[in-house]
């Protein structure tokens, strides 16, 4: 039932941005194997990921894309196998998994009663970062939400609550981005910021993970991961 | 590292300003169930004074426990927890520190307002210091070992419940010698092996439960 996979990449050579400072940090999963309830979702799943690559997930629904997530990002524990981050086991990097790694999940993760802005002030707070409000800001009027920075996340609408969450990411800078469906809800610009944002982060040399059902098409190294 | 922590026990506290219903019920429920006693079992004073330092306790141990399910039940909802999992600081330390925003939104009221209910119940003034002395040292206990129960029942059904059956059995040290601390004063004996178990209780409950909680909440964010 489930079907292997294996990306082995070269490093693109032409690019020298390193904002990331990664070297050749790669992003490893080495004979992974997940259950859910018994089910075998997936076994023997390798795969490595360069800096500058994206991973896209796909399979049907039920495959274990969210679980193989999950598993990336150090939230579940694989059945089998480990996730390493360059030589590090994710699960034991220094300062944790969330030091190298941004997650978007199916939850936006924002309070109701916060603001969009505290919302991201104390996400970026809580990571250790010194939080900035302009760069808060500008983030939102970036993915068209100007005027709508004081209004408790309450008051949003889902889309313009996954596009706060999405603030979030891109302010965190981490060079791993783990994002599980993040085209929910969204609507055609900010699908185009999201893409930009994508192609910008994969020319800085960070790492993407992705899970969509949509086709979009990105300019850069994608690769194709199916389970099922 | 402080920076991290300041933040999240700021948003905590922000977060129960922007909603004091919820802190103001817990200490309402505490009110209401410490009236109920004269009105059940009869306006005798000196029965009332005997039976004082127990009810007090019970009274603040179930108020406690009612604003349990509450401790992370909110962010594990909206997925903030899940994000608390990413970010690069102990576990342990950012569920003690919510923990301690709990004990600050329910446990601090509950210690402020028992002089008021303590009177209601004909103490005198030195057990009353002493009753006040005693919730404080023993409310943080409260908060601190009921935060594995609530980080044990995430995500179940009938969460409260459990969370009750699981943590009221673990709350008997501190109602026994919180309650006796009272007692002790009002029979004119010395408090101290009292307080200094439920202080040494304390301490021990601030090392090891934050990490039994984390191991908690990993297990049941899996």
């Amino acid at each position: 039932m489930p079907r292997l996979s294996n990306i082995d990449s070269e490093p693109r050579g032409n690019v020298t941005v390193e904002s990331f400072g990664l070297a050749d940090r790669t992003l490893r999963a080495v004979d992974l194997a997940a259950e859910r309830g018994e089910r075998r979702l997936f076994e023997h799943l390798h795969f490595t990921l360069s800096p500058g690559h994206l991973l896209q997930v796909s399979g049907r629904n039920g495959s274990g894309k969210t679980s193989l997530l999950r598993i990336i990002s150090g939230l579940s524990r694989a059945t089998h196998g480990e996730v390493f981050w360059g030589e590090e086991r994710i699960r034991a990097v220094d300062g944790g998994t969330g030091s190298c790694l941004g997650y978007l999940g199916h939850h936006n993760a924002l309070k109701e009663d916060l603001t969009a802005q505290e919302n991201i002030l104390f996400a970026v707070r809580l990571g250790g970062g010194t939080p900035n409000a302009d760069s808060a800001i500008s983030m939102l009027e970036r993915l068209g939400l100007a005027g709508y920075e004081d209004l408790p996340a309450r008051f949003l609408s889902q889309g313009q609550k996954r596009r706060v969450a999405l603030a979030r990411l891109l302010l965190q800078r981490r060079p791993i981005w783990i994002l599980d469906e993040p085209y929910a809800a969204l609507d055609v610009q900010v699908i185009d910021v999201l893409r930009h944002s994508i192609e910008t982060h994969l020319a800085e040399r960070g790492m993407i993970v992705i899970t969509t059902h949509q086709a979009v098409d990105i300019d850069g190294d994608c690769h194709n991961l199916h389970l099922g | 590292m402080f920076r991290s922590l300041f933040a999240l026990l700021r948003r905590d506290l922000t977060l129960a300003l922007r909603r004091p219903q919820d802190a103001l019920t817990v200490v309402g429920f505490f009110v209401v169930v410490v009236s109920l006693f004269p009105l059940g079992i009869g306006p005798d004073p000196e029965f009332l004074r005997s039976l004082a330092p127990g009810v007090l306790w019970v009274a603040a141990l179930l108020a406690v426990m009612l604003s349990l399910e509450r401790l992370f039940s909110d962010d594990y909802r909206d997925g903030t927890l899940e994000q608390m999992l990413l970010v690069p600081e102990p576990l342990g330390l950012l569920v003690l520190t919510k923990t301690f925003a709990h004990w600050l939104i329910t446990g601090l009221p509950l210690v402020l307002i028992s002089p008021l209910l303590a009177v209601q119940l004909n103490l005198r003034v030195d057990e009353i210091v002493m009753l006040m002395f005693a919730l404080l040292l023993g409310t943080p206990i409260l908060s601190l070992i009921g935060s594995i129960g609530a980080a044990l029942t995430l995500g179940l059904r009938g969460g409260g419940v459990l969370i009750a059956l699981l943590i009221l059995p673990l709350y008997v040290p501190p109602l026994i010698l919180g309650a006796g601390a009272v007692d002790a004063v009002m029979h004119g004996a010395s408090a101290q092996a009292h307080l200094s178990l439920l202080g040494a209780m304390m301490v021990f409950a601030l090392f090891a439960t934050p990490w039994a909680t984390a191991a908690a909440v990993r297990i049941m964010l899996d």
